[in-house]
């Protein structure tokens, strides 16, 4: 197709930690859907290493109001997500992150207890006890809800009540068949946007 | 009305086979097209489509049956990657001799070794003479929109061949991004049903498929699918006009982006001319000349429209994702180089081996291509023609 492409100054890019199994990959799909109902362009993308259950892994969001025709990886993200905390040890986490940004990792510790444990990083840190949030809200530990709500509402990427009303739509989709775990999901999702600190 | 959707590579072809409703799919899984055959699977199992879906024991096997039931008055569709596509080998000769237009969805990925599970070209380059169409699309929109296009060049009677659908592993296939679909009927009356003029059992006019061609008879058959090939281009461009008249998109041979002033451009392919048009965009802004040309189709080789765009150049870096151990070259730039072989001007050119095995193309890495062909310029020198891009010393 043959068009002028723009680079809008306004795209939003993340990327996200975690490991084999605990899900970045969909949470970064479900961020991806998220700002596609509100009307974006998204990109959600994994990195493939070797794939096992427990290696570090990466998955990439572009958010943009016009489509976005780069397809690297990317370098340096507005905003990086740790789904599992034991990585700051190990990865790079915020290697390349743009300055007015943010980490934003899955612990219950402070934001200033975290920061001290990334390595050459003295930016905004956030902290989001998604482990607690998950398991009072959805009685099992699913990371992914909490950590998207708390990227959204650290980001601004999606307005609040735009962005929970399309995921009550969106859940009440997805789970047709069982109704029920719909309401938790969306306090879920109420409680991180509140508790996400930093 | 297009419908406004997200969706992976894999995914928006699993959805163009489900709209076109095939009579057959052979499926073998490999990574990264395994998804196309299990979205696909869910389609049968929900009863949205009627399609005959045979599990086999191999990627031979998997084309094998699609020969048959093609052979046999049926349209059929399969789908792989990599070594799977390298397995098929013999039988992908075998559909193209017997004329038998198979649509192939091939999720591109390095062949062995050593083992990768990433993207580049080295599996469908190595099909190039297979006699396969083969069509390359930059990301999930142009991967659906080649697919809907893809049964209507292939069951041409003009043409008769069989296709590739290539997508670029995982970068594509598992990326999920905006795609605009088309509803279901349009795409239905757009691709239109399959009444083959012969086929197997067709009792007024039974047929021997695949009999022995002797010396006295092969040569013709040869002759006559190279004519097929070069059938296709016209195909090829008429079945993109009906469909930008219809679903709105445009297409062609390649696509020429910033190239009408262009004295600096790269030929390159896939979702890396989308990474370097960004370059294009950047280097435009700072007044420098720059231009691409994204190839669409690669087989057939659009060799004299391609030249004819690349005329008024001054320096030309052709990029090529897959490794021919010529020892001078990729096959893109063997393609590009040869169809400029007889214009009286000619740009200087180069070839660059880039993106090897998943080996990332950033918008810096365009941009110290550009630069490359901007020192080219300046001092009359090409260096060397043939390099490496991206890897470690």
């Amino acid at each position: 197709m043959v068009g002028e492409m723009i680079i809008m100054s306004d795209m939003v890019e993340v990327r996200w930690h975690g490991r084999g199994g605990q899900g970045a990959k969909t949470a970064s799909q479900l961020l991806a859907d998220a700002a596609f109902m509100s009307g974006k362009f998204v990109q959600s993308f994994p990195e493939y290493g070797p794939e096992r259950s427990g290696a570090p892994i990466t998955a990439y969001n572009r958010i943009s109001d016009e489509r976005c025709p780069i397809h690297s990886n990317i370098y340096e993200p507005n905003y990086v997500v740790v789904v599992d905390e034991t990585l700051l040890e190990s990865v790079d986490v915020a290697a390349g992150l743009k300055d007015g940004g943010a980490l934003i990792v899955n612990s219950s510790k402070s934001p200033d207890e975290v920061r001290k444990e990334v390595k050459n990083y003295d930016g905004r840190v956030c902290t989001i006890d998604a482990r607690k949030i998950s398991l009072d809200c959805l009685g099992a530990y699913f990371p992914n809800t909490p950590m998207l709500a708390a990227v959204v509402a650290v980001s601004s990427i999606i307005d609040r009540e735009t962005f929970l009303k399309d995921m009550e739509e969106s859940y009440r989709h997805k789970f047709a068949k069982k109704p029920q775990v719909v309401e938790g999901n969306l306090k879920c999702l109420r409680i991180a946007m509140d508790e996400v600190k930093g | 009305m297009s419908i406004r959707e997200r969706m992976s590579g894999n995914e928006a072809i699993a959805t163009a086979m489900r709209q076109i409703n095939p009579d057959v799919f052979a499926m073998f899984p490999i990574t990264p097209s395994t998804e196309i055959p299990q979205y696909f699977a869910q389609y049968v199992a929900d009863g949205k489509v009627d399609t005959e879906f045979i599990c086999v024991e191999s990627e031979h096997s998997s084309l094998s049956a699609c020969l048959g039931a093609e052979a046999a008055g049926a349209r059929a569709v399969t789908a792989t990657s990599s070594a799977g596509l390298s397995y098929m080998n013999e039988v992908l000769y075998v559909a193209a001799s017997l004329r038998l237009p198979v649509v192939l969805a091939v999720a591109c990925r390095a062949l062995t070794g050593p083992i990768n599970i990433n993207h580049d070209y080295s599996d469908s380059m190595a099909e190039r003479d297979s006699g396969f169409i083969q069509l390359y699309g930059e990301n999930n929109q142009e991967v659906y929109d080649n697919y809907l296009m893809a049964h209507r060049i292939a069951e041409h009677p003009d043409v008769r061949l069989p296709l590739m659908i290539c997508e670029d592993g995982f970068i594509t296939s598992h990326a999920l991004e905006n795609i605009e679909l088309e509803e279901d009927d349009k795409v239905k009356a757009f691709v239109g049903e399959y009444h083959p003029e012969n086929y197997l059992l067709k009792k007024e006019n039974p047929l021997a498929v695949g009999p022995y061609g002797v010396s006295g008879y092969y040569m013709e058959a040869r002759v006559a699918q190279a004519y097929a090939m070069k059938n296709a281009k016209k195909v090829i461009l008429d079945v993109a006009k009906d469909f930008e008249k219809t679903f709105g998109r445009s297409y062609g041979f390649f696509e020429e982006y910033k190239m009408d002033d262009a004295e600096i451009a790269m030929v390159i392919m896939g979702s890396s001319a989308g990474t370097a048009k960004a370059c294009v965009d950047e280097l435009r802004k700072d007044g420098i000349k720059a231009g691409l040309i994204k190839v669409r189709v690669f087989r057939p080789f659009p060799g004299e429209e391609i030249a004819k765009a690349l005329s008024n150049c001054k320096a030309v870096a052709i990029m090529d994702k897959s490794e021919g151990f010529s020892a001078c070259g990729g096959p893109l730039f063997a393609e590009v180089s040869g169809a400029c072989i007889n214009m009286d001007k000619r740009p200087k050119m180069v070839d660059i081996v880039y993106g090897l095995g998943g080996r990332d193309f950033t918008v810096d890495a365009a941009r110290s291509v550009y630069d490359r062909l901007g020192s080219i310029v300046e001092t009359g020198e090409v260096g060397e023609v043939y390099t490496h891009m991206g890897q470690r010393e």
